[in-house]
């Protein structure tokens, strides 16, 4: 085994790593005075890993040269399209955080929290594992990295029992979506006698045994958990509204990316031969999602709880895509995680910048009441984000259902798309209550306090992002979406 | 002129003006706006002036490869340049119409009519299947602010109602188009336009357009949306949408179902027919019966879009010119009598009828211009809808002589309503003491009517200007259309002629005397 190609190949996490582990040092001994340097430099790590992934991106990687660690790892361009998804939320999820743990909303312990950047590193580390696994062995590994992590983020304001609530509930469900997994994983290891994601397709090539078909279904339900997919998204809302706002935008942005990617590419390049036992499945958790995340988030008041219920929405479309089962629905799925982030960043940024004048956050609909007149930038950014995640054209959002749609159609799933589509409408409704209660409403007044640059940037840029500007991306997006779904697919 | 986008430049007019809009005080967005729709205006009439009437079908295209999925493809044919110039016509108008009535937040408002414009002309001169439906779709956002941020009292539940209808019928039509596009391995709508799918499919692609443009139009039963959209938007709002925005619906049958569906089309013509004469007489009917000004017309609306849907379903020459004028009539007249409601309201702020009267002594030059916007909405001769009505019925009537006949009771009952409607406000004696106090129309008012007044003279009066470039197009679709036009119950057709006069009787000896049951027949033997 050469450990030097291996060792080049995930210099990334490398260089995550070994960021993690000095600041974690830092943390220790400088404590929470360090929070914020801890905070940039956790940031620049970042920043850098994900600077070390542009020219494989750019020029494509494929085939045995990818594989690292005698075919424990894989950083082919569909790891290394979502790594970089996962850097980038992992850099907006530190942008934000300062402002809030300064703020009294952190509760008793104001104040960045040095342990913070840290466990946001660790989690990227996680994830980068995650996405880049091909053998069950270092998915579970990944997988329990990133989650552990979650647990303790979504738990990091001690002495708040609603934060305190969210880490507990988020920590029970989870151990139990990770039990599921594993079973799910022993099931397969014994009927197929490997862990290699190879060596279990070889196994489960020909007439499936029902042992085996059990184990898909497992290890696809453990999967369901960590992408809150229907019916395995009971945690979500809890979970985003108890844990603080800059978690929650985290969790709702790079876990997501790095769960989709895994089940991607486990649904692919280990169930790929048997895309009949699978594809219902996908198929009807797609629909369920986006019709219980769209019904579910219509009673809300809570902002939070209302984009937890539309992460869930958003990710039946992104499995759409992965129901679809060819090179064309992932690459649809690739392009619609890529907008669904940038939607989801800057609606958790708006969200952060409602604020009371001593920087209380605000996170009711009653409190956003007329906002378009007391605040009109954060109010249009927030209209923008909504009719995008709305899916009207022109703004970008409709370009993500566009592509995932069209995919469906295209591989003849005629009646599963319109059914879908229509579906879809329910979810309008809450996303223009959005703008209803901004524009139409008299305002409440009550969002008064200045935001940092760190918030109006993302604000800013994730707008910029998701207006008609967007559409201008989309041709290298979809490019490089198309190679990174390529390379899903070279499995012999 | 060669080589100057202009369709492109006259989307990025208004666009530019509704940003600077955005960050402009109220007194300037006015300015901005109005100057950015009369440049747009003025660009207008160079596109029309630049037509080339008999040249080729598709004019001042424009191509570029700027998204991935779709491309950027602009053109127009003479059915679009008409619809267009409807579009920038009302524009400026609507502007001065909200110049005094809007106090409240004027530079969105101003913006959001820019952006309202800029969709508009993309939406007509979109060449790309998806590029099309981008344009289509996204005037709902503008129009969902413009009812819902300076709509009347129930606003909200208007501006609800009206998103989430046209949504849920527009995201159908969507799914059809992927599968088109599969299909025919092509978006660009002049190939689709010719492409040939299979009967089967067509049924369903027929009907998941129809499911947006039936509403768009929109057709009983699925209309409901539209009076309360009308009666809670400000009154530039409800020109705009009875004046462009209704259109959508007729410009994507004549645009989208017709020439890519025409098997389905004939098919589905019955479906076509009963709704619209249902729609023609309900509708007139609760017309009659409505005490809200705004809520009438909203109601003629559904009924002349009838006339327009019965029109383009006859599958000839006469039914889809008729159409195509009926809508341009409809859009410069209801918009007019939106106007002439908003002159009104803003000067008593109540739409109920029974609150005006004797207007015609006070306010003389407004009762001249509401008398004559009242007869072209009737069709009276010399306006234009009487062409446009003309045209329409003497068109269906080729093709079926019970929907002429009942389609026609509409002119009737619109008769009926809108001559109702004129006496209670403008004749009788002056019941209300602050009607009676309020001055005629200023000069803003007359440089919103008067070019409206002219305009409908003039199809009214000579509609070859508007007709001949619409007459190739309209060729070609017909054409299209001949090979699956059902067969007409009043068409004159050629019989083998007999070898006696009709009234002719075999002569039989003898029979002179034998009653006067046979008087009449001896007289026809003579």
């Amino acid at each position: 085994m050469d450990f030097v190609a291996s060792f080049a190949l995930i210099l990334p996490e490398l260089v995550l790593t070994c960021a993690g582990l000095v600041l974690l040092l830092v943390a220790a001994w400088g404590g929470d005075k360090a929070g914020r340097p801890i905070a940039i430099a956790a940031a620049a790590a970042l920043f850098a890993a994900g600077f070390l992934l542009v020219p494989a991106l750019h020029t494509g990687a494929d085939g045995p040269a990818t594989l690292a660690f005698g075919g424990l790892m894989k950083i082919d361009t569909f790891a290394l399209f979502a790594k970089a998804l996962i850097y980038l939320s992992a850099i907006a999820g530190l942008m934000i955080a300062p402002a809030f743990f300064a703020g009294p909303s952190a509760g008793a312990e104001r104040g960045m929290r040095a342990e913070y950047p840290v466990l946001i590193l660790f989690s990227s580390v996680g994830m980068s594992i995650m996405v880049s696994a091909s053998d069950f062995m270092t998915l579970y590994l990944g997988l329990e990295l990133t989650s552990l992590t979650s647990y303790v983020l979504a738990a990091i304001l001690r002495r708040d029992t609603r934060s305190g609530e969210a880490g507990l509930k988020y920590f029970v469900l989870g151990a139990l979506a990770s039990g599921i997994l594993l079973y799910g994983m022993s099931l397969l290891y014994g009927f197929t006698g490997g862990t290699a994601f190879t060596a279990v397709r070889e196994g489960l090539t020909g007439q499936m045994g029902t042992g085996a078909l059990f184990g898909v279904i497992f290890v696809l339900s453990g999967l369901a958990f960590k992408i809150s997919a229907v019916p395995f998204h009971m945690w979500t809302p809890d979970v985003y509204e108890g844990a603080p706002t800059p978690v929650t935008a985290f969790f709702s942005t790079a876990p997501k990316v790095a769960a989709v990617a895994l089940t991607a590419r486990v649904v692919f390049e280990v169930f790929g031969g048997q895309v009949a036992a699978w594809q219902q499945i996908v198929m009807f958790m797609a629909l369920a999602s986006i019709i219980f995340g769209a019904l579910g988030a219509i009673g809300q008041e809570n902002l939070k709880r209302l984009l937890a219920y539309s992460s869930i929405n958003n990710i039946g479309f992104i499995l759409l895509g992965l129901a679809v089962a060819n090179a064309d629905g992932a690459s649809a799925m690739l392009v619609y995680l890529f907008i669904y982030v940038a939607m989801s960043i800057g609606s958790f940024a708006a969200l952060l910048m409602l604020r009371a004048e001593d920087g209380t956050l605000y996170e009711t609909f009653a409190d956003i009441r007329g906002l378009s007149v007391t605040r009109p930038a954060i109010a249009w950014a927030l209209l923008i984000f909504m009719f995008s995640l709305a899916g009207i054209p022109p703004l970008l959002g409709f370009y993500s259902k566009f592509v995932v749609f069209q995919a469906t159609i295209e591989a003849g799933l005629v009646a599963f798309g319109a059914i879908a589509i229509a579906a879809s409408v329910i979810g309008a409704f809450y996303y223009i209550k959005f703008v209803k209660v901004m524009f139409f409403d008299e305002p409440a007044g009550v969002v008064t306090g200045k935001s940092g640059p760190a918030h109006w940037v993302l604000l800013g840029m994730t707008a910029l992002i998701v207006s008609p500007l967007g559409y201008l991306l989309t041709p290298s997006l979809t490019d490089l979406a198309d190679k990174a779904a390529a390379s899903l697919f070279l499995v012999p | 002129m060669e080589g100057l986008p202009i369709l492109s430049l006259m989307m990025l007019v208004p666009l530019a003006g509704a940003l600077a809009c955005l960050f402009a005080g109220a007194n300037q967005a006015r300015w901005i706006a109005l100057g950015a729709t009369l440049v747009t205006f003025v660009l207008g009439v160079m596109l029309w002036s630049n037509y080339v009437i008999g040249g080729p079908q598709w004019q001042f295209t424009e191509r570029a490869a700027l998204f991935a999925g779709f491309s950027y493809a602009l053109g127009i044919d003479g059915i679009a340049l008409m619809l267009i110039m409807l579009s920038v016509f009302l524009m400026p108008i609507c502007i001065l119409a909200s110049w005094d009535s809007v106090t409240k937040r004027v530079g969105e408002y101003m913006a959001a009519f820019l952006f309202m414009e800029v969709l508009m002309i993309g939406t007509f001169s979109a060449q790309d299947l998806f590029l099309f439906y981008v344009f289509f779709e996204a005037g709902l956002i503008p129009m969902y602010l413009i009812i819902g941020v300076w709509g009347g009292d129930n606003r909200i539940y208007a501006s609800y109602k009206f998103f989430l209808y046209t949504l849920l019928g527009s995201v159908l039509m969507l799914i059809a188009m992927f599968w088109m596009v599969a299909q025919a391995g092509t978006s660009d709508i002049p190939t689709l336009m010719q492409y040939n799918f299979p009967a089967e499919a067509q049924t369903w692609l027929w009907l998941a357009f129809f499911a947006s443009f039936a509403v768009k139009v929109p057709m009983w039963p699925l209309h409901t949306w539209l009076p309360d959209a009308h009666v809670q938007a400000p009154t530039a709002g409800s020109v705009i949408l009875a004046g462009v925005l209704l259109k959508l619906g007729g410009y994507g049958f004549i645009r989208f179902s017709l020439p890519m569906f025409p098997e389905a089309s004939a098919q589905f013509a019955w479906l076509v027919f009963a709704l619209s004469m249902i729609a023609v007489v309900y509708t007139s009917l609760v017309a009659l019966v409505q005490s809200d000004m705004k809520k009438l017309i909203a109601y003629s609306s559904v009924a002349h879009m009838a006339i327009v849907t019965v029109g383009l379903f006859a599958f000839n020459v006469q039914g889809l010119e008729g159409a195509m004028i009926v809508m341009l009539s409809h859009g410069l007249v209801s918009g007019a009598l939106f106007l002439c409601v908003g002159v009104i309201y803003d000067r008593l702020h109540t739409r109920e009828i029974t609150r005006y009267g004797g207007l015609a002594i006070n306010m003389p030059y407004y009762a001249l211009f509401f008398l004559l916007f009242t007869m072209a909405s009737i069709g009276l001769p010399g306006t234009s809808g009487f062409v446009g009505e003309f045209l329409a019925l003497a068109g269906i009537y080729q093709t079926s002589s019970l929907v002429a006949l009942i389609s026609t009771t509409g002119i009737i009952l619109g008769a009926a309503y809108m001559l109702y409607l004129y006496r209670r406000v403008a004749f009788g004696g002056q019941a209300n003491a602050d009607a009676a106090a309020m001055s005629d129309i200023s000069g803003r008012e007359w440089a919103m009517m008067a070019p409206i007044a002219a305009a409908v003279l003039w199809m009214g009066v000579y509609p070859e200007s508007f007709l001949a470039p619409m007459r190739a197009d309209i060729a070609a679709l017909d054409a299209r259309l001949s090979s699956a036009a059902p067969a007409g119950d009043a068409r004159v057709a050629p019989g083998t002629p007999r070898d006696h006069a009709a009234n002719a009787l075999p002569h039989h000896e003898g029979q002179e005397t034998a009653g006067g049951s046979t008087d009449g027949a001896k007289e026809g033997a003579h």
